[in-house]
């Protein structure tokens, strides 16, 4: 393969200033049935190698496929929960080509009737002018079943490119996928890389609202291609496209957005034509580096599956679907923002961190939404981004954010304590109170201790008494700083406050 | 209507190649002779299809044969493999996809 192939690029501000870019966004997501789509094999993650598989996801002669019941349910919900229209009647089609991933040498997949069609998604970006909405228009969401899994060998890098051999494991083979695909994303300017990013976010979101998949983009279980073209001005006929692949964050939805739009614009203002390819990105260094060119090997002869029925849902049911789809993410985010009364800005700071699920649980749990915001957007995002994963995969809930707070609200824990709680529960140690009580952690309330303490620090820095003496109240914090050491952080800092200045007797 | 459909040796040598079948280029005549008979059997359903017969694509007049999500057996790993040409890792071991020079 060609490694380290540095590609000229434009600087992104010259991008914005001499071309315009848009979008196309094909989003892979692996539904969480326990089946899979035609046949009754398990699909559970990390199964040892071909345990889960039968004559149907084989491809073995003889073999019909049963189209999985809840696949379609699932396929119709989401196309309502995107706007789309769903088909009266529709039918799976073969896309033949040859690649050792599928045994059957075609993926049943659909074709020109895709179950859902023409909807949207609202995603909002945060731009020099505030919050602005982008609709995102979606083609169609269509069915289809995931392949089985290859391992190359031979060669350096574990890719395709210089393997001797490969090795395949089918139990992924014929998982139900729902593959959701834009239309064209235009006049998002400079925003398209927000813009991407921003609508994976949101359609996670529904997705996970919706709980048909785990949405897990570094188990593969949510996919996305992006699909990046750039043109002179908005008037100007759509450019050649690019599809990068390998985007297993959303991170790296925006990156890769970024990346190829000033690589693409390196190649057009140098007077040369940007090739229609699939482009693979890499995390670690930033760049994508060519696929292969769409070619001959693409011609997929597609024709109507003639082993499945067509899948016709009735109005009735697709009317109960839509009556039982949850609240939309963006629906709730504008009442939830009401019902708490708290600005864009503190919004905003609760979305992006991922934690509104859960700060609305731990409200549900008894905690003010002030506190609630306060552990799960500070303290436990930042041992989340320490740790390099979600909010949500975090081993703390809801119900452990209300416990601690209770206890800061009731005066046994002071802030300092609490935290310590967290991390404990975090590291496994138990609930709040199982660690409260393991490690005795308690703020001392009674004023005996703290006083002792007062008057040992007080003895030890009798210049700092001085001060305060003489009205400079600042350098109480010096002693309450010594008292909090001494007690090891189980004092209460303002009532060590309130008994220092009683003992000199010097008024607030 | 029953014309013959027209089949070229382009046209017999690109199918060839999608379904990675190596015909020798002096038998591209030959096949696509006898292609050209079969589409035109097949074309003879064109006589009897009416504005008012829609395309099918099924024989049976069914919709929505669906089946309950629940887990079935599987076969075991070894059975699985056991037809495969070649194993590695209890996977199937297949030849090198790329074909690179």
């Amino acid at each position: 393969m060609s490694t380290a192939i540095t590609e000229p690029v434009v600087p992104y501000d010259e991008v914005i200033a001499e071309f315009d870019p848009v979008l196309g966004l094909e989003v892979h997501v692996e539904l969480g049935t326990a089946t899979k789509m035609f046949c009754g094999c398990p699909t559970e993650f990390g199964a040892e190698p071909n345990t889960q598989t039968c004559p149907t996801c084989l491809g073995l002669p003889g073999s019909l496929p049963v189209v999985n019941a809840i696949g379609v349910e699932s396929a119709i919900r989401i196309g309502l929960a995107l706007n789309c229209s769903i088909a009266e009647w529709c039918r799976f089609a073969r896309k033949n080509y040859f690649y050792p991933d599928m045994p059957k040498n075609f993926q049943t997949s659909q074709y020109d009737e895709p179950i859902c069609f023409n909807g949207y998604l609202d995603v909002e970006v945060e731009t020099d002018d505030g919050m602005r909405t982008f609709r995102v228009e979606i083609e169609r969401a269509h069915m289809e079943e995931d392949t089985g899994k290859t391992s190359h060998q031979g060669g350096a890098t574990g890719r395709i490119h210089g393997a001797d051999y490969s090795l395949v494991d089918y139990n992924r083979a014929g998982i139900p996928l729902i593959e959701i695909v834009t239309k064209p994303i235009t006049g998002t300017g400079k925003y398209a890389p927000e813009v991407a990013k921003a609508y994976v976010t949101a359609l996670r979101e529904i997705l996970r609202g919706l709980g048909v998949s785990d949405v897990k983009m570094e188990q593969g279980s949510l996919r996305c291609d992006a699909n990046v073209s750039l043109r002179p001005s908005p008037e100007s006929p759509l450019g050649t496209r690019t599809e990068t692949k390998n985007v297993n964050s959303l991170r790296s939805v925006e990156r890769s957005v970024r990346y190829e739009m000033t690589r693409q614009a390196a190649i057009l203002r140098a007077g040369n034509k940007v090739m229609q390819e699939t482009r693979h990105w890499h995390e670690d260094t930033g760049v994508t580096t060519s696929g292969r060119p769409k070619s001959d090997a693409d011609d997929y002869r597609y024709f109507p599956e003639p082993d499945l029925v067509p899948i016709a849902p009735s109005r009735e049911w697709v009317e109960q679907l839509r009556a039982a789809l949850p609240e939309n993410p963006s629906v709730l985010r504008a009442r939830v923002q009401a019902a708490w009364g708290i600005s864009d800005f503190e919004m905003m700071a609760v979305v992006k961190a991922g934690a509104l699920e859960l700060v609305a649980a731990t409200v549900a749990a008894g905690a003010d939404q002030a506190a609630a915001r306060k552990w799960w957007v500070g303290e436990v995002t930042r041992i989340a981004n320490e740790r390099g994963v979600e909010l949500v995969d975090l081993p703390i809930t809801p119900v452990d954010i209300a416990r601690v707070e209770a206890m800061v609200g009731a005066g046994a824990l002071n802030d300092k304590l609490a935290r310590q709680v967290i991390e404990a529960v975090l590291a496994g140690e138990g609930s709040p109170d199982d660690v409260v009580a393991t490690r005795g952690l308690a703020v001392v309330s009674d004023d005996g201790p703290l006083l002792e303490a007062i008057d040992a620090a007080l003895a030890e820095a009798p210049d700092v008494a001085e001060k305060i003496l003489s009205g400079k109240l600042a350098a109480a914090g010096a002693i309450v700083g010594a008292v909090m050491k001494a007690t090891r952080g189980q004092a209460d800092a303002a009532r060590v406050r309130e008994l220092l200045l009683e003992r000199l007797g010097v008024a607030e | 209507m029953s014309d013959t459909p027209s089949i070229t040796r382009a046209d017999v040598a690109h199918l060839a190649s999608l379904a990675r079948i190596d015909l020798p280029p002096e038998s591209l005549d030959h096949y696509a002779e006898q292609l050209a008979v079969i589409l035109g059997a097949v074309a003879q359903v064109a006589e009897v299809a009416a504005d008012d017969i829609p395309p099918m694509s099924h024989p049976l007049p069914l919709v929505n044969v669906f089946r309950t999500d629940e887990v079935r057996p599987s076969l075991t790993s070894d059975e699985a493999l056991s037809g495969a040409p070649s194993v590695e890792s209890d996977r199937f071991r297949v030849p090198r996809i790329l074909d690179e020079a």
